[in-house]
């Protein structure tokens, strides 16, 4: 429910005579609360909307992005967590978003902070505490005017990223690949595959800012890669690596924040994902949800079962690294690659998944893929779209494959960062996550490798965003779900996540253009889905970033077709060879031309080499981004509150691919 | 009774409950919150917070009357409760819940029922008090009086 209120006339949005009629949004299931806020709001003069309910909350705000210009939230809501909504609206809309409770723990202020909130209230609000929150919207609105050096801080970032920000996958890419980076605003509209449009809203805006250009991030992504995510990628150390003319330290240090909320974020996605994928799994719910909710919901707790990692151990390394994700997905995965997985996992949900071999992996990965898209309302979408874009898809018929593979002992860092993507946008996210983000991505790539990037964003970002949504609806989406919802809405983020882990890829991947890296992004978010997006996205995604591995993962394009799973699997299969750097991944690749194939063979073959792969790691990893993957999806399922990767996926995804391997 | 008189037991009976600390600060926001423009609002927070509250504790009730006693949910039973009442100003309400929601951490059944008997006695307490003093608002308002701004000089 929701009513506005508002005491200032109509639609000067305020800005007339800013801050009186300043347009807020206010969010809180106790009617109360709701009623006494918006009373003191209108108090303060503003321009009042309230709903009691998250979801309404985000269709709100998505039908119109400037329909408002403040958000204040619970921090609990029973039909989403108020962080995750939180995250989402940062991410899709950049707008500024205060949290609201009656508890004053720090540690929940803290968790306001890093999601992005630019104020934490305490009940009972007074009114003098309202009547000040317009600074936040100005805050926000500066640095579009600002130099960019002006503050790389988060908040500001995101803003900025919108406009600039959005940029970062692939000003020159592919034109699908710019789908991805469509503007926030534009995120859900622009289902069509029209590529032109995605930076361009933003690259008008820009101010003089650095436009990420998706060489430009890919070479960012190299020098991090190179540095590795941890202490030594230091912005000074980055900006020589990058060896740029005209890029500041200041550039570097506010995209590497970015960078490293994205990749935390994919890995929450992911994990959500998963569990929404398990959770909701249109293919197969029943499947996906004993299966892998039980996974993922398993995996949440990171240091939780693993149930899947019983037998490889690299399963369980890569659970560590995945675990970070938060992705069960990532669980599962490895579970998965432990072999013998259990097959019914979360990926049979998604009922794509072959429970061949891979299965287990597979099915994590199609799973995620799967629940994502099935909790994602692109399901539908995507099914469609995947078949669309499966045509469409250069990755997909160009193997664009993840080079992935190769990356594996990059893996370590792709992965932490594929991770990241993953939990950061629920589509790229998963696919992004790390190593794993690889494999996931590949497989989310490789399913929908079919769909153009640019349909793929559009689907990932409708994808994520839905997934995201679908989380939100479903649960409380921890943190994850921002990452996957971010896919779509994350314009420039997601796309830059994905693009940013597979920018770590994509040092090696030189063929797939930026575009594979939206595709990643895209795939990942489709992967979560699923649907074909997701496969576009991974593609896309992993393209860029495996551009090391040759094998391209195109199976993704013939994955996609419905059977996400399937395709999942035919990434990871990719992704392991690539971390294998062995065969395998060429043995993918014979099925995995799968591009135009959506033999779910592919995926099995994949899988099935995967397993073979001695690389449980490896395999883990793909397994495991796709749990990250799903369990973003999976978390909104079971609410759980699996922390979204805490940033350190990437490097943690590292780990175990390393070790794996 | 004369309108003078009404107003002045009702300031008087108001400033008892802030006294007694029935009610915190927070109400007096609400009061000011109440202008031509928005004449019942008061009354209409104070309603919804009946409702809600009375549910709650229903819930809270049939909760603690598991045999497994789900202490998550009635954790979150009592933060809500404890952010309404807060909102609206029923301090002693809110400060039994905090008591409670420290004795869920603990998983304490026996404690728990106590403070939810403690948190239930408060609540009618001030709902009694609450709908007195709206009675008398009312009364003002039908002898064609206004309702007096409480000064809180204290």
């Amino acid at each position: 429910m929701e009513e506005k209120m508002g005491g200032s006339n109509g639609e000067d949005s305020g800005e007339d005579r800013f801050p009186v009629g300043m347009r807020v949004l206010a969010v809180d299931d106790d009617p109360i609360c709701l009623k006494i806020l918006a009373n003191l709001l209108c108090k303060c003069q503003y321009q009042v909307t309230t709903t009691n309910q998250a979801i309404i909350a985000l269709k709100m705000l998505r039908g119109n992005k400037n329909r408002y210009d403040l958000v204040i939230s619970d921090v609990n809501m029973p039909d989403m967590d108020g962080f995750k909504l939180l995250e989402l609206v940062g991410l899709e809309m950049d707008l500024p978003v205060i949290m609201l409770s009656a508890h004053s723990d720090t540690k929940l202020v803290m968790k306001g902070i890093t999601h992005g909130a630019c104020d934490y209230l305490l009940k009972p609000v007074r009114i003098e505490e309202l009547k000040n929150i317009w600074q936040h919207v100005v805050r926000r609105k500066k640095p579009d005017s600002k130099d960019e050096l002006a503050a790389p801080n988060h908040d500001k970032a995101r803003g900025g990223t919108g406009e600039a920000g959005q940029t970062w996958v692939a000003c020159s890419s592919d034109q699908k690949v710019n789908k991805k980076r469509k503007d926030q605003s534009e995120d859900e509209e622009e289902e069509t595959e029209d590529n032109g449009h995605e930076n361009e809203d933003s690259s008008s805006q820009k101010k003089p800012r650095v436009v990420w250009s998706v060489d430009l991030h890919r070479k960012f992504v190299a020098a991090v890669n190179q540095l590795g995510l941890g202490d030594q990628a230091v912005p000074k150390k980055i900006l020589d690596l990058m060896n740029v003319e005209g890029l500041t330290r200041e550039n570097v240090a506010s995209h590497l924040q970015k960078y490293r909320l994205y990749l935390r974020r994919l890995s929450s996605v992911a994990t959500q994902q998963a569990n929404m994928v398990v959770a909701l799994g249109s293919r197969g719910p029943s499947h996906l949800r004993t299966g892998s909710l039980d996974g993922f919901g398993d995996f949440r707790s990171f240091t939780g079962p693993r149930r899947f990692s019983s037998a490889s151990l690299p399963s369980n390394q890569s659970r560590g690294a995945f675990g970070r994700l938060n992705s069960s997905a990532a669980l599962t995965l490895s579970g998965i690659s432990s072999g013998g997985i259990q097959p019914g996992n979360s990926v049979n949900g998604l009922g794509k998944i072959q429970p061949v071999v891979l299965p287990a992996n597979q099915n994590q990965n199609g799973a995620l893929f799967q629940g994502i898209t099935a909790s994602i309302e692109l399901n539908q979408l995507s099914q469609t779209k995947s078949t669309n874009h499966f045509g469409e898809y250069n990755c997909v018929n160009e193997r664009n494959v993840f080079r992935i593979s190769s990356s594996f002992p990059d893996a370590k860092v792709v992965v932490g960062s594929s991770s990241n993507s993953l939990s950061t946008a629920s589509g790229n996210a998963l696919v992004l996550q790390g190593n794993t983000q690889e494999v996931q991505c590949n497989a989310a790539f490789e399913n929908l490798p079919s769909f153009g990037m640019t349909s793929l964003n559009r689907e990932s970002n409708d994808l994520s965003v839905r997934g995201s949504s679908n989380c939100l609806e479903h649960g409380r989406c921890s943190e994850n779900w921002q990452g996957t919802v971010q896919l779509s809405n994350f314009p420039p983020s997601n796309e830059q996540l994905p693009s940013n882990n597979l920018q770590e890829s994509i040092p090696w991947r030189n063929s797939s253009p930026s575009n594979s890296r939206i595709a990643l992004s895209s795939m990942a978010s489709s992967a979560v889905f699923g649907d074909s997006r997701a496969d576009m996205l991974c593609k896309a995604g992993l393209n860029n970033s495996y551009s090391h591995v040759d094998s391209r993962v195109s199976a993704s394009g013939s994955m996609m077709d419905q059977n996400n799973a399937v395709i999942s699997n035919t990434n990871d299969v990719s992704l392991f060879s690539h971390l294998n750097g062995e065969a395998p991944f060429a043995v993918w690749h014979s099925e995995g031309d799968k591009s135009s194939s959506d033999t779910d063979l592919r995926s099995n073959d994949n899988f099935l080499f995967l397993q073979s792969k001695p690389q449980n790691g490896f395999s883990q990893n793909n397994f495991e981004s796709l749990e990250d993957i799903m369990s973003p999806v999976f978390k909104l399922e079971q609410n759980n509150e699996t922390a979204f990767m805490d940033g350190g996926l990437g490097f943690d995804v590292a780990y175990p691919l390393g070790s794996c391997m | 009774m004369e309108v003078g008189q009404m107003q002045r037991r009702l300031v008087d009976y108001t400033k008892s409950l802030f006294m007694e600390g029935f009610l915190d600060a927070q109400f007096l926001q609400l009061q000011q919150l109440q202008d031509e423009s928005n004449p019942d609002f008061v009354v209409e927070v104070v309603s919804l917070f009946f409702d809600d509250s009375e549910k709650l504790l229903n819930d809270l009730t049939m909760a603690l009357d598991q045999p497994n006693v789900d202490f998550k949910k009635v954790d979150a039973h009592v933060h809500q409760l404890k952010g309404s009442s807060s909102s609206i100003g029923a301090q002693r309400v809110k400060n039994a819940c905090i008591a409670f929601r420290s004795f869920c951490e603990e998983q304490n059944i026996d404690a728990t029922l106590r403070c939810l008997q403690q948190v239930k006695q408060e609540y009618y307490l001030v709902k009694n008090k609450l709908e007195t003093m709206l009675r008398l608002e009312q009364q003002i308002v039908a002898a064609g009086g206004s309702i007096p701004m409480i000064e809180l000089g204290f």
